[in-house]
């Protein structure tokens, strides 16, 4: 009879962000292994806590099915020697298959001609309960960890040591020894206040029975406890909780049973700026900022013990006491940043690297802030700013990364451009600097804001541009899954903000030029400048695609130029309006046109429409009584109207193009060509046809 | 609980589980794992199993004194467990207990943290273990050392003694910790603090901690390459050495960023080194912690492997006598 199946495995403390990871992975990499070893279930599910990781497998079988397959093999011809004796190809066939070879069958196979050669396997199926202990053995030992150890004198790697397994089938313990333990049904119970063994009857009542020992193994049930708890620390506070869905996908991985509780620290604290308060009590406490009804930060926290204590005011005064022991740190590196000045961190930059393979003249962030200077002044005036907005940005330029050399970013790296912000503030400069060494470093990842000040896009768009070129000039381009420089999230970056503002999208080749040319004046010569170009448009077609338009439409329009990137989006979307007919005439026009470029054949300098035929000269009148020019929807619409006349121009009755009179074939190819050419500008048509 | 008997608490704690109560090694050093007792020990097939404070100098962390809750040297409580008891995280929570931090009242967790030290080459999976939010341990399962395999693996726990004492005696600074009934920590501690803030910071000569450095590497080269056999115990003392010498340059900002890479590099080689040399040295010395009737054939495996490497030995010894593990000492 087919029962649930629970395995646990027992151990130290996992890793939040690693438990996370495996719930989220587990349950594909199980069902793959239970499929190959042909064990039908009805689902498998993943829970998990720091200290174990479980897997319930619903209705699984008790056993195989029987197997009955046929394999084929070569053909008859060639598997046995005209005296009807195994040649070596029907010999090594049938040792493959694992069958005696007198067992082979000659049969007909459906969709192929004469006779084959078929091995005939009948396997027994195996009981679940032979099985099990192998593949769940086998299955603990290949879970993938980033990072994994060995304990005592041990051979085994886990994430951290293991404590104890559990292994039950139908009730059944299911007999396996796997890292020094034997599988049995006792876990355990929350370290403090259910220590000792918890005896587990069956999978069905495993969440249950861990529940009464303070365990809430069900990671969605403790994200609920977890909400459900700040939900109460509000109710008691009178403010909000700043929402933070990061932090709560890590909190809730980081007990077995989520207690809130809520401090409070001095307001004093709320002088300096919030994000230092924030990113303090988020990355080093993991507790949640509070707010009040307004949005200002309050001057309280919310935190999950992971334990229930006698007395929770010890545990909050213990947390405030260390939050105040940081916050005065945060404070101490304010007030000590604020005595020094952008110029001062601007030299220590000089001797810091950003990218040592660029050589001695170019590879220290100091370089980097020169170059982005040139290149930002270089595209600004492409980008249509005035005298003093290009001074702006030079300016902006300058300070941009100084707050790289902060103590405050030193701590909070994260903080990089947001402290540049509140320190330019402080230092004088003008709201437009300010926000534009915030934002050259937006956006901050997908889906995040881009930058709103003409300067800080500038800055974005160089920045960025200076790091692909650089690093793809000293060969460090992006390969397979590896992009340790995030040169491809830069690039998405760029056409992001490219795309976002329609008056610059021609901006994407002076920013490749000025780029090129003030990194070779550090000494950084790009060799491949193609190489590049692929790499951004390979960007492009992933952004383009990413928003819902089809591969073929987008292929074909990058073909004919990526660099506009908001004109390539038009002209993928109009592609998607070209019926089917339209799509093959006119990837015919382009094969025979390349067919005749191929030989050298030439064209005339304008159409002799004298000679045509009547069903050359309805094309060539409908194609003149169309527009020249318009919108790409236009030429589409245009190149839809004029589609039956070049159908019937192909079809039966209509003209042999390649005809053996030279001054015919000209004429025609040359038609053919000034048809083309009006449409050809939108897409590629050789990548359109097929689909639609 | 004063400071002190904070220390006496943990060391008789820990005497009693099977630990050797070592004394602080006499040379400057950044953190207890530079104490040969941790890091020369944690190599090869030996068992060790030791507890001891540490005097660890950190300069960059200096501030004149100034700051409650940062020095520029302070205190660790250090045990080494090797091998790791498969019940060390209830050995190390019965310990918190001992010193008065029970469980059932405080927020006990253990949150990830991995453990690297670039100087030594050594790395290791663990946690800092918090207590209401506060960091008091680092608890690790050291993997390399001297980029040795580790087998058997050391489990590493490293109290903060001044945080806990902060925490035990709730006060908010540092230097108003009771040490006994007597003196505070500041009386102790604060002038130490004031004057080496102030030498690492202004007055430390750059030029002659450059040729200390110099010598001091020189002396570790030339104690591992002697003729007539390897001093590695002097020779590991010039590595802690150069060490200080490095952190201390760095302190004075005598040393820039790509420099820096550099000197790591040049201690790491050192400490690598000496690693290498002190498993050669275990093994002609016959493994002498392992039980008598085990050394044969862990040298006996060691020999085998050695010829494809130091850490190929270690492992080897290793692997050779652990079906034996159960007659080999370990902390209960």
């Amino acid at each position: 009879m087919p029962a649930d199946l629970l395995f646990e495995i027992g151990c130290e403390e996992i890793p939040a962000k690693m438990l996370a990871r495996q719930l989220v992975d587990v349950p594909a990499f199980v069902a793959a292994r239970l499929s190959a070893a042909r064990l039908e279930h009805k689902g498998v599910r993943v829970l998990g806590t720091p200290r174990r990781l479980a897997v319930v497998v619903k209705q699984l079988a008790d056993r195989q099915p029987d197997l009955h397959e046929e394999v084929v093999g070569p053909p008859v011809s060639a598997a046995f020697a005209p005296d009807g004796t195994l040649t070596k190809a029907g010999q090594g066939f049938a040792a493959k298959n694992g069958v005696a070879p007198e067992s082979l069958q000659k049969k007909e196979v459906a969709g192929k001609k004469g006779q084959y050669v078929v091995a005939v396997r009948d396997v027994t199926g195996q009981d679940a309960r032979a099985l099990l202990p192998g593949l769940l053995a086998e299955l603990a030992a290949s879970i993938a960890w980033p990072k994994s150890q060995r304990w005592g004198w041990g051979e085994t790697t886990f994430v951290r040591p293991v404590q104890w397994l559990v292994a039950i089938h139908g009730g059944e313990v299911v007999p396996l020894s796997w890292a020094g333990h034997t599988a049995g049904r006792h876990s355990r119970g929350h370290r403090f206040l259910s220590p000792g063994p918890v005896e587990i009857a069956s999978a069905e009542g495993y969440v249950e029975a861990l529940r009464a020992a303070h365990v809430v193994v069900d990671p969605e049930a403790r994200k609920d406890l977890v909400q459900a708890e700040l939900a109460r620390l509000e109710r008691e506070t009178g403010l909000k909780v700043r929402r933070d869905d990061t932090l709560l996908g890590e909190v809730i991985h980081l007990g077995e049973y989520p207690v809130g509780v809520a401090g409070e620290f001095d307001p004093a604290f709320l002088g300096i700026p919030e994000e230092i308060v924030v990113t303090s009590m988020r990355n080093h406490q993991r507790y949640f900022a509070m707010e009040q009804t307004d949005g200002t930060l309050a001057n309280r926290f919310a935190t999950m013990m992971a334990t229930v204590v006698k007395d929770p005011t010890v545990v909050t005064k213990g947390n405030q006491k260390v939050l105040a022991s940081r916050l005065t740190d945060g404070k101490f590196f304010v007030s000590e940043d604020r005595k020094k000045s952008f110029d001062a961190w601007n030299a220590k930059l000089d001797s810091v690297v950003f990218q040592a393979k660029l050589g001695d003249k170019a590879k220290t962030i100091g370089d980097k802030v020169r170059r982005l200077e040139k290149i930002a002044a270089a595209i600004a005036t492409f980008a249509s700013l005035d005298a003093p907005q290009i001074e702006l940005v030079k300016q902006a330029a300058r300070v941009c990364k100084a707050d790289l050399a902060s103590l405050a970013v030193g701590e909070f790296p994260e903080l990089q451009g947001v402290m540049g912000r509140h320190y330019a503030k402080d230092f004088g400069l003008s709201p437009e600097i300010a926000a534009a060494i915030d934002e050259h470093w937006w956006p901050k990842g997908q889906g995040a804001a881009l930058p709103i000040t003409p300067a800080g896009a500038l800055l974005a768009l160089a920045d960025r541009m200076d790091t692909i070129v650089g690093c793809f000039a000293v060969g460090l381009a992006p390969s397979g899954s590896a992009d340790p420089f995030g040169l491809r999230r830069a690039a998405i970056g760029v056409w992001q903000i490219l795309l976002s503002r329609p008056d610059w999208s021609q901006l994407w080749t002076p920013l490749f030029a000025s780029t090129r040319e003030a990194l070779s004046e550090q000494g950084v010569i790009v060799k491949d400048p193609g190489a590049i170009e692929e790499f951004f448009k390979g960007r492009l077609r992933g952004i383009l695609t990413d928003d819902g338009l089809p591969a073929q439409e987008v292929d074909a329009a990058l073909a004919q130029g990526f660099r506009d990137p908001v004109d390539a989006r038009e002209r993928a979307r109009a592609c998607t309006k070209l019926p089917r007919e339209a799509r093959e005439v006119f990837k015919r026009i382009a094969n025979i046109l390349d067919d005749a470029k191929a030989k050298n054949l030439p064209l005339a300098e304008t159409v002799d429409t004298g000679v045509f035929q009547d069903v050359e000269s309805r094309l060539w009148n409908a194609f003149s009584a169309e527009q020249a020019t318009g919108s790409y929807p236009e030429l589409i619409q245009s190149l839809v109207r004029i589609q039956p006349q070049v159908a019937a121009y192909f079809d039966k009755g209509g003209v042999m193009v390649m005809d053996p009179d030279p001054a015919l074939r000209t004429n025609r190819l040359t038609m053919l060509s000034a048809i083309f050419d009006r449409y050809v500008k939108i897409a590629d048509f050789r990548l359109l046809a097929g689909a639609a | 609980m004063y400071l002190q008997d904070l220390i006496f608490t943990l060391q008789s704690f820990w005497a009693k589980r099977g630990c050797v109560v070592e004394q602080p090694v006499d040379v400057e050093v950044g953190a207890g794992t530079f104490h040969p007792a941790t890091f020369l020990r944690v190599l090869g097939p030996e068992p060790w199993n030791a507890a001891f404070a540490q005097f660890c100098r950190r300069p960059s962390d200096g501030r004149y004194g100034e700051n409650p809750n940062r020095a520029g040297a302070y205190y660790q409580f250090q045990v080494g467990l090797k091998p790791s008891p498969l019940h060390v995280q209830d050995l190390y929570l019965d310990s918190l207990r001992a010193i008065g931090l029970d469980p059932a009242v405080h927020d006990i967790r253990f949150v990830e943290d991995d453990w690297e030290s670039p100087t030594l080459g050594a790395w290791g999976l663990g946690w800092e273990v918090w207590c209401d939010g506060m960091e008091v341990t680092q608890f690790t399962y050291f993997q390399q050392a001297g980029g040795i395999d580790l087998m058997p693996v050391t489990a590493e726990l490293t109290y903060g003694v001044e945080r806990l004492a902060m925490y035990l005696q709730n006060v908010d600074n540092m230097y108003d910790l009771q040490w006994d009934k007597n003196v505070t920590y500041g009386q102790l501690r604060h002038p130490w603090e004031v004057e080496y803030s102030t030498y690492h910071f202004e007055e430390l000569a750059a030029d002659i901690a450059f040729r200390n450095f110099d010598t001091f590497e020189g002396e570790c080269k030339r104690l591992l390459a002697r003729a007539a056999g390897p001093l590695v115990l002097p020779a590991y003392e010039f590595c802690m050495k150069a060490s200080h010498a490095f952190n201390s340059l760095d302190a004075r900002g005598a040393i820039s960023v790509t420099e820096r890479q550099r000197f790591i590099g040049r201690v790491r080689a050192m400490a690598k080194a000496c690693a290498e040399t002190y498993v050669a040295s275990r093994a002609r010395l016959r493994f002498p912690l392992l039980p008598k009737h085990l050394q044969q054939a862990a040298v006996d495996a060691y020999d085998a492997a050695a010829e494809a490497g130091v850490n190929a030995g270690a492992l080897a010894a290793a692997r050779a006598v652990a079906p034996s593990a159960e007659e080999i000492a370990h902390a209960s």
